[in-house]
C-alpha cells in the first residue's frame, strides 16, 4: 500500500479568486465575469447578450449555469455573464450539470418562440449565433403549436439600416452599442412584455456614423444593411483582413468578396486600434471599386485634344518624354492624401530622382508653411510608444484643437468617448459649437442641459490661437500631467495655431498628437512627400542628412536638391505663371484645395500634365497622360495611421490589370532613364524600412504670433467650416443608401446673431461671397457671436468651390 | 471438342435472347420517374417563382455546380412572394453529378429534377443553364412575373394554402416533375 503525497496546493495570486468549474480549478482575477473565465478554460456556454466590449445586461438568459457558493447551491440556474468570479465557487457547465442543460434547451425554446424560420431569406443564415447554438444547445424540436408574433418587415431604421423585428431575441445588443459606444439616440426598447420590441424615435431622425456596428453585434438577423441584404452567403465569401482608406484611424477590417467582388466590410477586431467598431463610411464605402468612372487603362491626349485609350507602353513613353521635356523647366508632384506609405515613398523618390526637385506635396487641402514647420517638430518619425489609443484613453486628459473628432477620425472618437465614460476623462474641444461629438465626450452625462457641460472652449474661427495661449486654468492644470492635445488638419487654417499647440504642449508636457482626416497623410509626411523632408523626417536643409540618403539611393554625392521645395498652391500658382513644365499629380481634387479656381487654372495652364487616378477627375479632363491605379482591393501595401503605428493589409482581390503607384511610378521612372526600385509595394517598404529615420535632432517647433479673428461687418459672419464624415467624398460614391444617413447640410447659427441678421431656425439662409452663395436652411447652434458655420462639402454646401472661403473667412449672411 | 461447342453455345444461345440495346436516338425511352434528370425551377400556382435565392441548394451541393444570388422584391417588381427571389441561378452541368441533394435543401420545394437526360453539347458555356433556361414552363393560369401577389396577402398564404389552391385548380401542375 502507497500513501498518495498530500497534494500542495499553489498559493492564490494577489488579486484572484480559486473557483472550480466542471470540475477544474482555476485562478481568476477579482470581477471576472464567470462567462470569460469559462471561456479562458475553454469551455463555451452559449450566450447572445453577452458582448466583451459592453456592459453586461443578463437580457437572453441564455447563458445559465449552475452555481454553488461556500458549499450551498444557489436556487436556480445563474446567468454567467452577469456574475462575477467568488472565491470557492463551484460551477457546473451544461457539460457536467443536466439542471444548466436544461435551463438552456428551456431558454433556447423560449427564445425560438416567437423567432420566425425564415433562415432560407435571412441575410444572418449561416453565420447566426442562434442558427449555431439552436443545433448545439437545443431541442430538436419545438412544443410551440400557437400563431408566431408577426412584425411588418422589414422597418427600415436608417436607408442603410433595416430592422425585422420578428428575428430579434431583445438581447439588447444594439441599445448597448448606442448607449454606451457610440451616443447616438439610436434604437431602444420600446413597449412591455411580449410586446417588448425594438424601435426607434418617430421624431428623432436617425443619424449615427456607427450604425453598422449594430449590424455586425446583432446575434440574429434582426439588423441588416441594405448594402448587403440577399447578396451573398458566409459560404460565398472570401475574407481578407483590410485597412481603412477613408479615415486616418488604421482600423482594421474584414473584406469580404465572391468572385472579384467586394461583397460587404466588417470591423476587424484590433484592441490595440479599433477595438471591434468601425465608422459607416469605412464599413460601407467601397463601391468606388466598380463605379463607372474607374480608370482601368492608359489614356494618352490625341492630337485631337481628346482622351484615347493605348497601350501602356505608349502612354509610358509619351510621360516620360514630356517629363523629360520638361525636367529643365522644372516638375511638380502633387500625389493627394490617399497613398499608401509606399506609393508616398515611390512619388518622393521620383520627385528627388527623376524629377529632380523637393516640389512635392502630399497637402491636397488647405494648407501652411507653419503646418510644415510642426510636422517636422513634432509629427514626423513619431509612432504608438509616442502616443496611441491606449495612451488616449488612459489620459486624465485631452484637448481637441482644431479637430472635429466624430467627423474626422471616427475611431478617435468612440476612444475619447469610451474614456470619457468609463474613466471620466475631460475631453475639451477647442471648436465653434456644441456638436454631437462634444455633448456625447462630455463628463455629465446625467445632464440634458448641453449648457451644464463645460468640455466645449469656443473661439471665433481665427482666434483659436489666442484662445490656446489664454486658455482656462481648469483646463490647462488638467492638461498637465500626462494629458493629450489632438490637433485637426484644419488647424492649417489659422495663423499661429500650431505654434500654440506647440508651445501649450512644452507648457503642460501634454502629448501632442497630429490627427489628420485622411489615411494617407501620416504616411506621405513619414515617406518623405512633402517640401521640406526627405524620407524618415530627414531635412531636405540639412547636407548630412542628404548624404545618407543619397548613399542609399546610390546617387553622386550632392545630387538632391537642397533647397526647401514649394507646397501644392505655389506649385499650382508657378504652374499657373509657367514657372513650372510640367505636373505628376496622383489622387488630388482641386476642389478640396484652399482656392480651387485658382488650382484649376494651375492645372490648365501647365505645359504637360499626367495624372495616376481611380475615377475620371478635374485633373484627368486636363491631363496629357492619364494612368490608371490599383485600389486599395487590387493591391497590397500598408498605412501609418494618425498614431504613426504601420498598417500593412493584403490585396482582397486579383490585381486585374491594375498596377499600384509605386510600380507605375518605377516604370514610369525607368522610362525616364532613372531607377527607383519600387518595383513591388514590399520593395518600397523595404528600401523605406532601410532607410529609417535621420539621427539629427527635430528641428525647432513653429512660433508664429497668434492671428487676430477678422471682424464680421453689418450683414457679415466668420465662417466656420469642416468637412462631414459622409458627404460628397470622393470615395463614398455609389452609395445611395450610406449617403441616405449623412447629417443634413443646414447653416448654423446663434440665436443672437439669427436675430441680428434676420434669419428664423427652419427658414432658408443665405451665406455668400463674390464668388457665389449657399442658400440652406437655418439651424441654431450656440456658436460665438458674429460666426456662421457651414458643412465643407455636404450637397449644396460646397464650400470651397461655390464661395471660395474656407474657415475663418468673412461671408455674407442673408434671410 | 467439346470446349468447342461450349464457346459458340454461348453465342448461339444468345441469338434467342431480348435485345437489350436501346435504338436511341430513333426511339426516345422514358427514364425511371424518379430519375435524377435536369433541374426544374417551380412555380406557384400564380406564376410567382418558388425560389427565395436562399442558396441552400448551392450549399448543399458536393461538386460545387450551383450560382446563386438573391435579390430584393420590391413592390414594382416582385418575382416571388415575400421579400427575397433569385435573381441569378445557374447550373453547371459539366459538374453536377446528379445527386439530388440540392433538391433535398430546397426549403420552398422550388427545385425539383425532371426526367430529362439529354443535356450534351460541343461548349462548355452552353451547359451552363441559366434561371430562364431552368424555369418551369408558363401553365394555364399561370403569369410571367414580375407580378404582384395573386393568391394572398403575404407569402404565409402561398404557403400555408398553396397546395390546397393547386388541387382547387387541377389543370395546374405547380411542381411539374414530369416533363411531358
Amino acid at each position: 500500500m502507497t500513501i498518495a503525497p498530500e497534494e500542495k496546493k499553489a498559493l492564490v495570486p494577489d488579486g484572484y479568486v480559486r473557483l472550480t468549474i466542471d470540475g477544474r480549478e482555476v485562478d481568476a482575477p477579482k470581477g471576472e465575469l464567470l462567462i470569460r473565465t469559462c471561456e479562458r478554460l475553454g469551455i463555451i456556454v452559449p450566450r447572445f447578450c453577452d458582448h466583451p466590449l459592453l456592459d453586461p445586461a443578463g437580457a437572453c438568459r441564455q447563458c445559465l449555469v449552475e452555481v454553488e457558493m461556500g458549499g450551498r447551491p444557489m436556487p436556480k440556474p445563474q446567468a454567467s455573464c452577469t456574475m462575477t468570479v467568488a472565491d470557492g465557487m463551484v460551477v457546473k457547465t451544461q457539460h457536467t450539470s443536466p439542471v444548466a442543460d436544461k435551463a438552456q434547451q428551456g431558454v433556447m425554446e423560449l427564445l425560438l418562440i416567437n423567432h420566425p424560420l425564415d433562415c432560407p431569406i435571412c441575410d444572418k443564415g449561416g453565420e447566426c449565433p442562434l442558427q449555431n447554438q439552436a443545433m448545439a444547445h437545443g431541442r430538436t424540436d419545438s412544443r410551440f403549436v400557437d400563431v408566431k408574433r408577426t412584425f411588418p418587415k422589414p422597418l427600415p431604421i436608417s436607408t442603410q439600416v433595416l430592422l425585422d423585428r420578428e428575428r430579434c431575441v431583445l438581447c439588447q445588443r444594439c441599445t448597448r452599442f448606442s448607449e454606451q459606444i457610440a451616443g447616438d439616440p439610436f434604437i431602444d426598447l420600446l413597449e412591455r412584455g411580449a410586446h417588448q420590441q425594438i424601435g426607434v424615435a418617430q421624431d428623432k431622425p436617425f443619424q449615427s456614423y456607427f450604425s453598422g456596428n449594430t449590424i455586425q453585434i446583432c446575434p440574429v438577423g434582426a439588423l441588416t444593411s441594405a448594402q448587403y441584404r440577399f447578396r451573398s452567403r458566409p459560404f460565398d465569401l472570401v475574407s481578407t483582413m483590410g485597412v481603412d482608406e477613408h479615415t486616418a484611424s488604421g482600423a482594421a477590417l474584414r473584406i469580404d468578396t465572391r468572385r472579384g467582388v467586394v461583397l460587404r466590410r466588417l470591423s476587424g477586431n484590433d484592441p490595440e486600434v479599433n477595438e471591434e467598431w468601425i465608422d459607416d463610411k469605412s464599413r460601407f464605402a467601397f463601391r468606388y471599386l466598380t463605379s463607372k468612372g474607374r480608370i482601368t487603362r492608359p489614356m494618352v491626349r490625341g492630337a485631337d485634344g481628346q482622351l484615347a485609350e493605348t497601350s501602356w507602353t505608349e502612354a509610358l513613353r509619351v510621360a516620360a518624354e514630356g517629363l523629360l521635356a520638361a525636367r529643365a523647366g522644372g516638375i511638380g508632384v502633387l500625389t493627394g492624401g490617399r497613398l499608401t506609405v509606399e506609393d508616398a515613398y515611390a512619388y518622393a523618390k521620383f520627385a528627388r530622382v527623376a524629377a529632380g526637385t523637393n516640389d512635392v506635396d502630399f497637402r491636397a487641402r488647405p494648407h501652411s508653411d507653419e503646418e510644415l514647420d510642426f510636422l517636422a517638430s513634432h509629427v514626423v518619425g513619431t509612432g504608438p510608444e509616442h502616443l496611441s489609443y491606449s495612451r488616449l484613453e488612459a489620459a486624465p486628459a485631452v484637448l481637441c484643437v482644431a479637430l472635429e473628432p466624430e467627423e474626422e477620425a471616427p475611431v478617435v472618437f468612440l476612444r475619447l468617448r469610451k474614456a470619457a465614460l468609463k474613466t471620466a476623462q475631460k475631453v475639451f474641444h477647442l471648436g465653434q459649437w456644441s456638436t454631437p461629438a462634444v455633448l456625447r465626450t462630455a463628463v455629465e452625462l446625467g445632464s440634458a442641459e448641453p449648457a451644464a457641460r463645460d468640455n466645449l472652449i469656443p473661439a471665433v474661427p481665427g482666434a483659436e490661437a489666442a484662445v490656446l495661449a489664454d486658455l482656462p486654468a481648469h483646463v490647462v492644470e488638467a492638461l498637465t500631467g500626462g494629458g493629450v492635445i489632438l490637433v485637426g488638419e484644419r488647424a492649417a487654417e489659422v495663423p499661429g495655431l500650431y505654434s500654440a499647440v506647440a508651445a501649450l504642449g512644452a507648457r503642460t508636457g501634454a502629448a501632442v498628437g497630429w490627427v489628420p482626416r485622411r489615411a494617407g497623410d501620416r504616411g506621405a509626411l513619414d515617406a518623405g512627400a512633402v517640401p521640406n523632408l526627405l524620407p524618415g523626417g530627414r531635412l531636405v536643409t540639412d547636407a548630412a542628412a542628404r548624404a545618407e540618403v543619397e548613399s542609399a539611393w546610390g546617387l553622386a554625392e550632392g545630387t538632391l536638391p537642397t533647397a526647401r521645395g514649394r507646397d501644392t498652391d505655389e506649385i499650382l500658382a508657378a504652374a499657373a505663371m509657367g514657372d513650372i513644365a510640367a505636373l505628376v499629380v496622383g489622387g488630388l481634387d482641386p476642389n478640396d484645395l484652399a482656392d480651387p479656381a485658382a488650382a484649376l487654372a494651375g492645372l490648365r495652364e501647365i505645359g504637360f500634365l499626367v495624372s495616376l487616378e481611380l475615377h475620371t477627375s478635374a485633373v484627368t479632363e486636363l491631363a496629357d497622360v492619364v494612368l490608371p491605379v490599383a485600389p486599395d482591393a487590387h493591391r497590397s501595401g500598408s498605412y501609418l495611421n494618425w498614431e504613426g503605428r504601420r498598417r500593412e493589409f493584403g490585396a482582397a482581390l486579383e490585381a486585374g490589370g491594375v498596377l499600384p503607384d509605386c510600380r507605375v511610378l518605377d516604370t514610369l521612372a525607368v522610362e525616364m532613364d532613372v531607377d527607383l526600385f519600387t518595383q513591388t509595394p514590399a520593395a518600397a517598404a523595404g528600401e523605406l524600412a532601410r532607410l529609417g529615420s535621420g539621427n539629427a535632432a527635430a528641428p525647432a517647433a513653429p512660433a508664429l504670433a497668434p492671428s487676430e479673428p477678422l471682424r464680421p461687418g453689418f450683414g457679415q459672419a466668420v465662417l466656420a467650416s469642416w468637412r462631414q464624415l459622409i458627404d460628397d467624398a470622393s470615395l463614398a460614391i455609389d452609395e445611395p443608401a450610406l449617403a441616405g444617413t449623412a447629417r443634413p447640410a443646414v447653416v448654423r447659427i446663434n440665436a443672437a446673431t439669427a436675430e441680428r441678421l434676420g434669419l428664423a431656425e427652419g427658414a432658408d439662409a443665405t451665406v455668400r461671397t463674390e464668388r457665389g452663395s449657399i442658400t440652406l436652411p437655418v439651424a441654431l447652434a450656440d456658436l460665438p457671436d458674429g460666426v456662421v458655420w457651414l458643412p465643407g462639402k455636404s450637397g449644396e454646401s460646397q464650400v470651397r468651390t461655390v464661395l471660395g472661403a474656407g474657415h475663418g473667412d468673412l461671408v455674407g449672411v442673408t434671410a | 471438342m467439346f470446349e468447342f461447342f461450349k464457346g459458340f453455345g454461348v453465342t448461339f444461345s444468345t441469338m434467342f435472347k431480348k435485345v437489350v440495346t436501346e435504338e436511341y436516338p430513333e426511339n426516345f425511352p422514358p427514364a425511371a420517374p424518379r430519375y435524377h434528370g435536369r433541374h426544374q425551377l417551380n412555380r406557384h400556382p400564380d406564376g410567382l417563382e418558388k425560389c427565395v435565392g436562399c442558396e441552400l441548394c448551392a450549399w448543399a451541393c458536393p461538386a460545387d455546380a450551383i450560382y446563386v444570388e438573391g435579390g430584393d422584391n420590391t413592390e414594382e417588381a416582385r418575382f416571388s412572394p415575400g421579400e427575397r427571389f433569385g435573381a441569378i441561378y445557374q447550373i453547371n452541368y459539366l459538374r453536377c453529378i446528379g445527386c439530388g441533394l440540392c433538391i433535398e435543401a430546397c426549403p420552398t420545394r422550388s427545385l425539383t429534377m425532371t426526367n430529362f437526360y439529354e443535356m450534351a453539347d460541343d461548349n462548355r458555356q452552353d451547359l451552363i443553364y441559366t434561371k430562364e433556361q431552368l424555369l418551369a414552363p408558363l401553365l394555364p393560369g399561370m403569369e410571367q412575373p414580375p407580378h404582384p401577389m395573386r393568391l394572398g396577402e403575404s407569402e404565409q398564404d402561398y404557403y400555408v394554402q398553396g397546395p390546397t389552391l393547386a388541387r382547387a385548380n387541377p389543370k395546374t401542375d405547380p411542381v411539374g416533375e414530369q416533363v411531358k
